[in-house]
């Protein structure tokens, strides 16, 4: 444990001064996309639940923020609430449906309410449609710092971050996350203890949906834009990809694979291999699939209990 | 005066079929027709989802980038190799059917015993890996896909114009849904195909080489999707992104159907393109979006789905 505390100071300490060194929009794109990828996490790696499509708890919390933002002139603080309120939300009534289905139909379940959504959103006149909502103001958090200066809204985004990191770990450790997890690991076995499983499956959803939504939120003030892309199905897939290279059902897994998807995006972007991106996810998804189903942090944890355990 | 009233109500017969309570039939029955032929393209890719589902117990998710590659294949064959529309048919989804064998082969069978979830995982990145090639190489913008000039013109029935290709389309993928029921449900081919549903180790164990026909399996439920993607390749543009879209659509109709039963793979997936045409004319704006909607009343009411046995 003391070990534990140990790294994550270091952590810490590593993302304070990171900002000085690279540039922090970068940074706050990755703590976002590794918040999402934390919420994902919590039902892929410690419920067992795929779903399919969570970008639209991105998205949802992404268009509510921004276009409060925009038309009511509400703090940053507040419009993020509203927009991870809103996701949510929208958890709640999905996930009540989904769980009424186990497996692979689960993925589908989600990923058609994903769609519907998708479409929602496309067709309604508050999200701008296929521009989505530009110029959305950062505003001023409490009404006090001005969240235009980037290393301000870093070190905001991540307190978010922190935060939703520290929920995941408190949900995951606490009776409720031992009961998911018995739930994951034998699900009839659970029922017969006299567990309302259903109901804790979508309790884990509704938590899991309120993050992403409190990521997408968080994204649109960084980026000052919600789009369609946020709820687009290879949002989902993308998310999906994180999680599973960086090694599902880990603590650190999402980080990391939010760090090497990122990144490589942002290495292909622009240059002559933009159109290669999906070629390379794919392939990226097929080679984890076959040979590598761990992850990153998995296979190095194996590693080190290999090799020092 | 009897005679008088009756040629009188035979005369603007014409006038009333072409409006009912004030729907036009002409635009309601063509809005039905496009229905109709989603719904066979629905039924089409569903019944191959169920089959493969049946024996290996996972989704292809690439099998909306194989109704994609379906098109490109017939596209290809027509511009590089002069092979026309009949020859295409035929050859396309065998050439993809060999694809998949090879995918099946090398690809989903090393984690045949692992969570199924993977072997979702792996066919979602196969898709990802197709649409980027094809939208690397021919952009995305879609290819025209000429009719073939024995099914150009159409039929003029008495409330609707029925271009032959259209018809052709309906009555194609309707054999050929139909005779893979047949084959399935009635045959000693189908019979195996079922024991093995049923109970793989047990029907080994009679010396019926099940690897085998879990290979082919997946092979023909993947052709079938190929087949699709040559019928459509002459009214839906030839594009990457044709894929994608339709097996989400797909997804849902496997999830309203369940994928116990092959009739009903096929009964749901035309039903709903009926209902998706229906809704394009009586509310346009809820089109895109019917089926999924459907599929949240099913998953209240009965969520096993219309056809399913179990949970």
């Amino acid at each position: 444990m003391i070990k534990m505390n140990k790294l994550y100071l270091f952590l810490i300490v590593i993302a304070l001064v990171a900002p000085s060194i690279v540039y922090p929009v970068f940074l706050m794109k990755l703590l976002c996309f590794a918040l999402f990828a934390c919420a994902f996490n919590l039902l892929l790696g410690f419920v067992g639940l795929l779903s399919f499509g969570h970008a639209v708890f991105l998205g949802t919390g992404g268009y509510i923020t921004g276009y409060l933002m925009l038309h009511t002139g509400l703090t940053p603080e507040l419009g993020i609430l509203a927009g991870t309120l809103g996701a949510g939300l929208l958890g709640a009534v999905y996930g009540k449906l989904a769980v009424k289905r186990e497996g692979i139909y689960f993925a589908m379940v989600t990923l058609a309410l994903a769609q519907l959504a998708f479409f929602f959103y496309l067709q309604a006149p508050f999200t701008g449609g296929e521009d989505g909502l530009q110029g959305v103001p950062r505003g001023e958090l409490f009404g006090l710092i001005d969240l235009n200066d980037n290393f301000a809204m870093y070190y905001f985004v991540l307190a978010i971050f922190i935060f939703g990191f520290w929920l995941v770990q408190r949900t995951v450790h606490s009776p409720f996350g031992q009961i998911l997890k018995a739930i994951r690991e034998n699900e009839p076995r659970a029922v017969s203890l006299g567990y309302n499983v259903n109901d804790y499956k979508w309790v884990a959803f509704i938590i899991s949906s309120a993050l992403a939504g409190l990521a997408g939120s968080t994204k649109t003030l960084v980026f000052q834009l919600a789009s369609l892309t946020d709820v687009h199905w290879h949002m989902s897939g993308e998310v999906v990809l994180m999680t599973l290279l960086g090694g599902m059902g880990t603590i650190f897994g999402p980080l990391v694979g939010a760090g090497v998807v990122i990144s490589i995006q942002n290495m292909l972007s622009g240059g002559e291999l933009g159109n290669y991106i999906h070629i390379i996810m794919g392939i990226i998804f097929i080679v984890c699939v076959l040979a590598f189903r761990s992850g990153i942090v998995g296979e190095f944890q194996k590693l080190v209990k290999k090799n020092f355990g | 005066m009897k005679g008088a009233v009756a040629y009188t109500i035979f005369a603007s017969l014409g006038d009333v079929m072409a409006t009912i309570f004030g729907i036009n039939l002409f635009a309601l029955s063509g809005q039905l027709l496009v229905g109709l032929i989603n719904g066979s393209f629905y039924a089409l890719l569903s019944l191959g989802l169920a089959i493969i589902f049946g024996l290996l117990k996972i989704i292809n998710f690439a099998q909306g980038a194989m109704y994609m590659l379906g098109a490109f294949f017939a596209w290809m064959a027509l511009n590089y190799m002069g092979i026309n529309y009949w020859w295409a048919l035929l050859l396309v989804p065998l050439a993809v059917g060999v694809l998949a064998i090879l995918m099946e082969r090398f690809l989903v069978r090393p984690i045949a015993n692992e969570d199924h979830l993977y072997s979702l995982l792996l066919t979602f990145g196969v898709a990802l890996v197709l649409q980027g090639l094809f939208t690397h190489f021919y952009g995305s913008s879609g290819l025209p896909y000429q009719i073939p000039t024995e099914l150009k013109g159409g039929t003029k029935l008495p409330f609707m114009y029925l271009p032959n290709y259209r018809a052709w389309i309906i009555v194609s993928s309707l054999v050929v849904c139909f005779s893979t029921w047949w084959v399935i449900e009635k045959t000693k081919l189908g019979a195996y195909l079922r024991a093995g549903t049923e109970n793989p180790q047990l029907m080994q164990g009679f010396g019926i080489n099940v690897p085998l026909i879990t290979t082919l399996t997946f092979g023909f439920g993947v052709a079938l999707a190929a087949f699709a993607g040559v019928l459509a390749a002459p009214v839906y543009s030839v594009s990457p992104e044709m894929g994608s879209n339709i097996l989400i659509v797909v997804f849902a109709i496997v999830v309203i159907g369940g994928m116990g039963s092959i009739g009903g793979a096929i009964l749901t997936g035309l039903m709903m393109g009926v209902v998706e045409g229906l809704t394009k004319f009586f509310y346009p704006e809820a089109s895109t979006t019917v089926i999924f909607l459907f599929m949240v009343i099913v998953l209240l009411v009965k969520p096993a789905g219309l056809f399913g046995k179990e949970a």
